[in-house]
């Protein structure tokens, strides 16, 4: 909206403080304990030991979080930097790599964020997987390591600490989809996020590699044109040679920026190095990197675009989303905070990190934009007829993140980051809800055999309330204010660029893009909302085999599925009613939702449906607080267009977010008018999921419009066939690719290892001749000249003393004549 | 005729050649061992005569006399050998005791 005054930057003054390694440590610290002990703990019949644990170890790195929040509270706004370097991982040459920590404000909200939210879905998971069959000790094990990964992400001082968050996040996703590891799909779930993920961070790495190449690369030819002012061509030979940090760090080469401020140049992977000279004008590295090409592109755009593949597959963007709806095969509380709160979030996290990289680049930056535009738009519309309540959010934390990426992307960093807070906590209070029906509908999630839980289950159908009020953008609970934000941000935004061409146009089409989706997302919320808590309850069957979560199974027989929608309720609600009575009178329906007690009924689960029930305490209480928390957030997002002065989380994010991107400018009503806009869609997509999925009656209207967009309902059901086409497009090929390559293999390369064999026993045979004849013929010969001369010799040997004699005689005659003939 | 040291080189070294002859020569031990006496009387003939012209004093004579005693004792030991020859291989013919040939 307005432009930024060209600041005049300084190198950020570290704090050095020594206890933020605390923060990550007790998740740390709680999950080896259950992971060495949790098992004992279980066995002596103390399972209440693992979870205090687990929310003791979260409880205790949140509370360091907030003592470091006080601390850098109390900072110079321009220098809320603090830092912890435990110790020096490796050196070699320019490389110098810590185990190092950082805050500033950017990490400070993530890290207050993931240990907040981290342990009110800590709490939640006590309740939701207290009568799991399976080892409780696990589960808590692994969401502990998740939280410390996650913090390594976002503490990292430098990209190898932040990578190695990055991969363990991976990791603990894995280990948490695959939690029911039994389940053949659910552990094949758990292996496509990791590799989908993998195959994001090969992007990332790339990215990486390729900015400290290009921090480094050229100097040489940069020293010529900019003077001899200009000298860091020592960057690239100066520190070769060092082998500690010390070293290292003496010899970088560094150039002054002001009265005793020098900056270090040349290739880091150090956020705040890294930072210091690129937005530092005067060091010249941005000019430096702007020059940079690699095949013709330019290399910015390259980092970035390698870069976001990374966050693509972690934030589950176009095309690499497709793991993120299978993730659902985790418990609940995993897919809260991992796969809406978090870890997701990541990648959203890491281009507003490194804004000032990405500002640099408006070709990639359009990319970053167009990706979530499109993404957001894609997943929404799949969202629409999701049966399983979980796929629905699922969809929706897809479309969400496309929203994170616009703003992001087109360089409302702050906007995308504070959307980033909003949804962690809209999304977990949804996830988390959903969790509670799930658990009071005793392990159900179509939401077709749901419906009319609100009278069972009013704080988590208050709660949802909320959180769908959230999410769909009305004004007064916290989405409205992020994500009016970024679409006013994308339509205003004059920076995008696409393969290097100016597109002006892109910002407004994004906006509508986007819009579109904002109405599609109030629309399946409300969906998911009205036949989850309103009209009559249709369950009771169930059976766990009957729901088809199975996209498959889903696309081998839509009509199958469509026929089991309750067009008929009315004879699904009898045949329910029948089947309750069922239960009745095999003494099961003693399910009184007052005396139920999460604790005490492990044994009642089974199979059985009885009457919903509402969830105990523990996760009633962690739902009524970040329903709240989703409605104060919004305190921190109050557009300027409403108080003249900019919003809260903006002025606290802004010595992070330095990026200077132009936007147009708009007349306030202008914006005013947007705000509106963006409120009606959600009213419409409100107006029309009330209209067709209010009570049970009115599903005829759907059907209606089913059949006569048969075709077009198909394609969005099956999720636009896009698993199905990973696997004719990606998988089948890697298959067919591997089979040429196992043929290859038993072929080509057999063939060349047993011709290699051929040869050496060629070469062994010769050598085997040499042997026998020449080595072995030498020895024998000595052996037989030996044997022979003795043969000879032994003739001499008579026995005979005058033949002796004889001998002497000669000898006594030789030497005499001898004597005489020498003499 | 004056007897010089001549005379007793040329009768030692007769005696020599005889003794030397009859050691490669003989079959019977005995004589194999006379032969051998012959020989030393012939080296104690050399030591007498040329301490007599030679040297002076008795240091030749004593050695001879040695010779003698260690002829004596010569003769017991080897006159033993013959002995258990005969016992072994019946005869005293010294080319039948060849068993260490080979």
């Amino acid at each position: 909206m307005m432009e930024h005054a060209t600041r005049e930057l300084a190198p950020i003054l570290v704090h050095q403080v020594s206890y933020l390694w605390l923060i990550p440590f007790f998740p740390l610290l709680g999950s080896v304990i259950n992971a060495l002990f949790g098992w004992q703990f279980e066995r002596a019949g103390k399972k209440q030991l693992v979870h205090v644990v687990a929310i003791g170890a979260m409880a205790c790195a949140f509370a360091v979080a907030v003592r470091a929040f006080v601390q850098m509270y109390g900072l110079d706004a321009e220098h809320r930097f603090l830092q912890d370097t435990l110790w020096n991982l490796l050196t070699a040459g320019r490389l110098t790599v810590d185990l190092a920590f950082a805050l500033d404000p950017l990490s400070m909200m993530m890290v207050l964020i993931i240990t907040f939210i981290g342990t009110l879905i800590h709490v939640f998971s006590v309740g939701y997987m207290w009568d799991d069959v399976e080892a409780y000790w696990r589960f808590f094990t692994w969401l502990n390591l998740f939280v410390f990964s996650m913090l390594l992400l976002v503490m990292g001082d430098n990209f190898a600490v932040m990578f190695f968050g990055w991969e363990g996040v991976g990791l603990c996703s894995y280990g948490l989809i695959s939690y029911y590891y039994k389940d053949r799909e659910k552990a094949g779930a758990g292996m496509k996020a990791f590799v989908v993920n993998r195959f994001g961070d090969f992007g990332f790495i790339i990215g990486m590699l390729l900015l400290f190449w290009g921090l480094g690369g050229g100097w040489g030819a940069m020293l010529g044109a900019r003077g001899a002012e200009y000298q860091p061509a020592a960057a690239v030979n100066a520190v070769a040679g060092a082998a500690t940090r010390a070293e290292s760090m003496a010899l970088a080469p560094q150039v002054e920026v002001g009265e005793g401020q020098v900056v270090k140049v040349g290739p880091t992977l150090n956020f705040r190095e890294l930072r210091d000279q690129v937005v530092i004008e005067k060091t010249g590295v941005m000019e430096h990197l702007k020059e940079q090409k690699l095949w013709g592109i330019g290399l910015l755009a390259l980092i970035g675009v390698f870069l976001f593949v990374g966050a693509m597959g972690k934030s589950a963007q176009l095309p690499l989303y497709v793991w993120l709806p299978d993730a659902m095969a985790g418990p609940t509380p995993v897919s809260a905070l991992i796969h809406a709160a978090t870890m997701v979030t990541a990648g959203v996290y890491m281009v507003a990190r490194l804004n000032f990289l990405f500002a640099l680049a408006p070709s990639a930056m359009g990319w970053v934009a167009l990706i979530g535009a499109v993404t957001a738009i894609f997943a929404a519309s799949i969202g629409f007829f999701q049966y399983d309540i979980k796929k629905v959010l699922a969809y929706s934390t897809v479309s969400q993140l496309g929203f994170m990426f616009i703003g992001v992307g087109v360089g409302a960093y702050w906007a995308g980051t504070y959307h980033l807070l909003t949804h962690a906590f809209f999304k977990a209070t949804l996830f988390l809800g959903s969790g509670s029906v799930i658990l009071g509908c005793h392990h159900e999630q179509d939401m077709r055999k749901m419906g009319g839980l609100a009278k069972h289950m009013p704080v988590t159908r208050w709660t949802y309330l909320i959180a769908c009020w959230a999410i769909a953008g009305f004004p007064w609970a916290s989405g409205f204010y992020s994500k009016d934000e970024i679409l006013w941000k994308a339509f205003t935004s004059r920076n995008l660029e696409l393969f290097g061409l100016a597109t002006p146009w892109l910002g407004p089409a994004i906006y509508v893009v986007g819009i579109v989706a904002a109405t599609g997302t109030a629309f399946y919320m409300f969906r998911s909302y009205y036949m989850t808590f309103s009209g009559t309850y249709r369950g009771g069957a169930g059976h766990h085999d009957e729901h088809d979560e199975d996209p498959h199974a889903a696309l081998a027989a839509p009509h199958h599925a469509t026929s089991a929608h309750p067009q008929d309720g009315a004879l699904h609600a009898i045949a329910a009613q029948q089947e309750q009575a069922a239960h009745v009178a095999h003494g099961h329906g003693a399910h009184a939702p007052a005396a139920h007690d999460a604790h005490g009924h492990a044994g009642g689960h089974g199979g059985h449906g009885g009457t919903p029930h509402e969830s105990p305490l523990s996760i009633t209480f962690v739902l009524t607080t970040l329903a709240a928390g989703a409605v104060l957030v919004s305190l921190l997002g109050i557009p300027a267009a409403w108080t003249h002065t900019a919003p809260i989380l903006e002025r606290w994010l802004e010595p992070v977010l330095l990026a200077e991107v132009p936007f147009a400018e708009q007349p306030h009503w202008m914006e005013l008018l947007f705000q509106a806009i963006g409120v009606g869609a959600g009213v419409v997509g409100w107006v029309c999921a009330r209209a067709l999925y209010k009570d049970d009656v009115k599903h005829a209207a759907l059907e209606a419009f089913k059949q006569r967009f048969f075709g077009v309902w198909t394609v969005v059901y099956n999720k636009y066939y896009v698993d199905e086409a990973y696997q004719k497009v990606v998988l089948a090929p890697a298959l067919a690719f591997a089979r040429l390559m196992s043929w290859i293999d038993s072929n080509v390369i057999d063939w060349l290892v047993n011709a290699a064999g051929a040869v050496t026993r060629l070469v062994a045979n010769f050598d085997g001749l040499i042997d026998k004849y020449l080595v072995d013929g030498a020895v024998t010969a000595v052996a037989n000249l030996t044997l022979e001369s003795g043969r000879g010799l032994r003739r001499i040997q008579t026995g005979r003393v005058q033949t002796y004699l004889y001998g002497i005689m000669a000898g006594a005659l030789v030497l005499v004549l001898f004597n005489f003939v020498v003499r | 005729m004056h007897v010089s040291l001549a005379h007793f080189l040329v009768v030692g070294a007769l005696l020599f050649c005889f003794g030397l002859v009859t050691v490669a020569t003989r079959r019977n031990g005995v004589g194999v061992l006379m032969g051998v006496e012959l020989i030393l009387n012939a080296a104690n003939l050399n030591l007498v005569a040329f301490n007599h012209y030679v040297v002076g004093g008795v240091s030749g004579q004593v050695f001879a006399l040695f010779v003698i005693v260690l002829a004596a004792a010569e003769a017991a030991v080897g006159l033993a050998i013959v002995l258990a020859i005969f016992q072994t291989f019946k005869s005293i013919d010294v080319r039948a005791a060849d068993a260490l040939r080979e």
